[in-house]
């Protein structure tokens, strides 16, 4: 009797240890994303390039020098590679557990590149409406996973 | 330094692309077994990778005019298309949950424009 509840209060115990485990390890994730983003947006800002969505569709000469562009920047590099690290870490972090109930850790990405937008990227800047518009998409994105 | 509307739509095509690269990424890890082989002929894999390959060039070119601060947030546009696409192909139902949250992030993008103007 006293040995089977040992064993099952060890198990909850090794059980909550593993969520704080990943709840961590999903809280970092969302730092080191939000960082590759300012890496992203710096990156592709060198290469200068001014194209629409327009001009891109009708001529694949210029995503093809803009593709030339991004695979020689270093910045791009870096943030993609630090986002492919992100996605494995995600990955193991989410093994076995409910992503739902992480949205809204993942969801704090969006304050992450903000606040680093504007310490680290020139002409950032916040107002009233984009401030609240980000309280509701943070907002939005945590009640997603939400049962019911 | 405004950001031109032409990056928000580039943003904004690049996650719609996103969103088919997910759906090709569910479809060939439900494909996933054993050996290494198999793994590199899962063409579901490979079409999921291409598209979200595809989907970061539009981001990239997207926010490399602009702010973060304004283009980022469009990103989470695609859940909206996420939850579409779920519904459409795996009867993932609409539950309250989802359409609160939708809804949500559809005023937040909302203001967020209207904060660019």
């Amino acid at each position: 009797m006293t040995s089977s509840s040992t064993v099952f209060e060890a198990a909850a115990i090794d059980q909550r240890a593993e969520a704080r485990r990943s709840f961590l390890l999903v809280f970092s994730c969302t730092v080191i994303g939000a960082l590759a983003q300012i890496l992203v947006k710096q990156g592709t800002a060198q290469l200068g390039a001014h194209i629409t969505l327009s001009q891109a569709l009708g001529h694949p000469s210029l995503v093809a020098r803009f593709c030339v562009g991004v695979i020689t920047n270093l910045k791009l590099f870096i943030g993609y590679g630090m986002y492919g690290v992100n996605t494995f870490l995600m990955a193991l972090a989410l093994k076995g557990h409910e992503l739902s109930r992480l949205y809204p850790i993942i969801a704090l990405t969006y304050v992450w590149v903000t606040i680093l937008s504007i310490f680290l990227l020139p002409g950032e800047h916040l107002n009233f409406f984009r401030t609240i518009g980000i309280g509701f998409i943070v907002g939005g994105v945590s009640v997603l996973g939400m049962k019911k | 330094m405004q950001t031109p509307l032409s990056s928000i739509i580039l943003v904004l095509f690049g996650s719609f692309i996103g969103s088919f690269g997910a759906v090709f990424l569910k479809v060939g890890a439900e494909h996933m077994k054993g050996s290494l082989a198999r793994l590199l002929t899962n063409y579901w894999l490979g079409v999921g990778i291409a598209l979200y390959l595809l989907s970061s060039v539009f981001y990239m070119m997207g926010v490399s005019q602009g702010q973060l601060t304004v283009l980022y947030p469009m990103v989470s546009i695609g859940y909206i298309w996420a939850i579409v696409w779920a519904r459409l192909f795996f009867k993932e139902p609409f539950t309250k949950a989802k359409i609160g949250g939708l809804a949500m992030i559809i005023f937040g993008v909302a203001l967020i424009n209207f904060g660019n103007a």
